[in-house]
């Protein structure tokens, strides 16, 4: 963890922010809402809200079709979403960011498009062992239809990744390593640039699940030299249901279309019809445009708080709940990795994630209990499931303060507290 | 104590506490004329339940596995509950805990198995509670499928 104490500046910063998300202001079981779930969907600022609701209000048209003022108006809206992503990202250009419901529509995309038009018997796609099962089921499908073969990179008993395995089953055989850059389940932030390097030096691809990155840090996928970079809007701050891919243009340029439809076409008859360039080449049919809107309004409310001060709020936090979550007889940290994000997973023994949840919620206390969609890597450390904290930009030390109470409280409840 | 924790003391009553620390009849059966496995991957929740049942009647009951506390519970109840009890009996008690534990209360008393009528109110944990009972039911019924209840 590269974590400084909260600093008093870090504080200033970023206090204040928790008032921009309504449903912060709720209530849950008669408790003040402590939304520590972040992991699973961040809450929505008032600015996102607002900016899908007045989509609807003012602007809705469909895109890219009529020649009336509301439909160029939709259309300046949807591109400058694009534009707004790729900004983002850092992409070289808008071109190279494709809208999709979220990240596992764009990893799907990826394994439905290129995978099934590149990948041959024997050709090999290395996965880490602590992908979320969007960035493995879709590897099998492509892997059933053309002989690929799925190899796993070993993940160390404190969460990181094996680099020297890795290394050692890279060859030419290796065609893709999908990889996520920030673990779900356990918070580990994997080297990816060096992964890339490493790839790149076998002439292989890398898609990088962003999924759990893109709220937390700043990315540059030019600066990673990262082939395909995939997020989901509603982890970000923005609506569920839209999300983007990052692909390098020339591949996305050599990729077939993955859906057919509306808007992805140049001309069609029935003998043969051609497409539109990338990106609109695989975003058929009509989009979520107030999708889009949405996320424009959540990365520009997150470029103006400044995902670096994000970042070392919530790198704050983590050392906070490490420290405070230490002291609490019989529980056990999973994944203790040197960098981490934003999430702290634990087991506490004598008491099942599932019933830490169901006490944690009676205090209004929100966490994820369970495999975390990671059930590989639930299988690699021999648990059925932990306990998750995943923060957000509006959490504070009193919410880890919370979270410390109620656990607490469910070893009382559950006679363990003279254990200690 | 009850008033500090709340509507949680409904769902956690000290029974459920006791069978969670010390589950009974928790070891695989030899000589099992039915067995069946429970298993709801959401929660991670796993169980097999072995039957052996003579002239109609079961006579020994037993289970291995891991799950919550409300699950394990259950599972340990149940066996106590059905261990010398006719078969067919055994198939309303099922439907009456289902009933119990789902909708409303049954016309019948059902004793001690009245400590879990508290997960109704967290519908997130009627799974839980319902898993073993689903799997003695696969059990007995000879049901080949693997048991769900989420």
């Amino acid at each position: 963890m590269t974590a400084a104490a909260p600093t008093r500046e870090t504080v200033a910063e970023i206090a204040g922010h928790a008032g921009d998300f309504p449903i912060l202001g709720r209530t849950v079981h008669g408790r003040r809402l402590v939304y520590l779930d972040n992991g699973a969907t961040t809450q929505k600022p008032q600015a996102v809200i607002e900016a899908e609701a007045r989509y609807y209000r003012e602007s809705n048209a469909n895109i890219h079709r009529g020649v009336h003022w509301l439909s160029q108006h939709s259309t300046d809206l949807y591109d400058a979403g694009r534009e707004r992503v790729r900004s983002l990202l850092n992409a070289a250009s808008a071109c190279e960011i494709v809208f999709t419901r979220g990240t596992t529509e764009a990893i799907n995309l990826v394994a439905a498009s290129w995978g099934r038009s590149q990948l041959k018997p024997g050709d090999e796609i290395l996965l880490s062992g602590m992908e979320h099962h969007s960035n493995i089921v879709p590897w099998q499908l492509v892997a059933e239809q053309t002989g690929a073969v799925i190899r796993v990179i070993p993940v160390t008993d404190d969460g990181e990744l094996e680099m020297q395995a890795y290394a050692e089953m890279l060859s030419e055989r290796t065609r893709l390593v999908g990889v996520c850059h920030v673990s779900n389940a356990l918070g580990t932030v994997n080297p990816v640039a060096e992964i890339i390097r490493m790839a790149h030096a076998c002439g292989a691809l890398v898609l990088v699940d962003g999924a759990q990155a893109v709220a937390h840090q700043s990315v540059d996928v030019q600066a990673l030299d990262c082939d395909f970079y995939a997020f989901s809007g509603h982890k970000l701050y923005g609506p569920t249901g839209i999300g983007a891919l990052y692909g390098r243009k020339q591949l996305l340029d050599a990729m077939p279309p993955w859906q057919g439809g509306g808007d992805m076409i140049h001309t069609v008859s029935f003998e043969r019809s051609t497409y539109a360039e990338t990106p609109q080449k695989f975003e058929a049919g009509t989009p979520n445009i107030a999708g889009v809107v949405g996320l424009d309004a959540a990365i520009a409310y997150v470029q103006e708080v400044g995902l670096d001060t994000i970042a070392r709020h919530e790198a704050a936090l983590v050392e906070y709940a490490t420290q405070a979550l230490g002291q609490i007889p019989g529980l056990r940290f999973i994944g203790q990795a040197r960098e981490r994000a934003g999430i702290v997973s634990f087991v506490l023994e004598g008491i099942h994630p599932h019933d830490l949840g169901t006490i944690l919620d009676m205090e209004g206390v929100a966490i994820r209990a369970g495999h975390h969609c990671a059930m590989p890597l639930m299988t690699r450390f021999g648990l059925p499931g932990t306990a998750r904290a995943s923060f957000a930009l509006y959490n504070t030390q009193e919410d880890i303060d919370a979270l410390v109470a109620g656990l607490n409280k469910a070893r009382q409840l559950f006679g363990l507290e003279h254990d200690a | 104590m009850s008033g500090q924790f709340g509507d949680l003391r409904e769902l956690y009553q000290e029974v459920i506490f006791d069978h969670n620390r010390r589950p009974r009849n928790f070891r695989a059966l030899e000589g099992a004329t039915h067995q069946a496995d429970g298993h709801n991957p959401l929660c991670g929740d796993q169980l097999t339940v072995y039957v052996r049942v003579t002239d109609g009647v079961v006579e020994e009951v037993s289970f291995i596995g891991h799950g919550c506390a409300i699950s394990t519970a259950s599972a340990s109840l149940m066996t106590e509950a059905v261990k010398g009890m006719p078969v067919d009996e055994v198939e309303q008690l099922f439907n009456d805990m289902h009933a119990m534990l789902t909708e409303s209360h049954p016309d019948r008393d059902l004793g001690k198995l009245e400590v879990l009528s508290g997960v109704r109110e967290f519908p997130a944990r009627v799974k839980c509670a319902t898993l073993a009972w689903h799997t003695l039911h696969n059990a007995i019924t000879q049901a080949r499928e693997i048991a769900k209840t989420e």
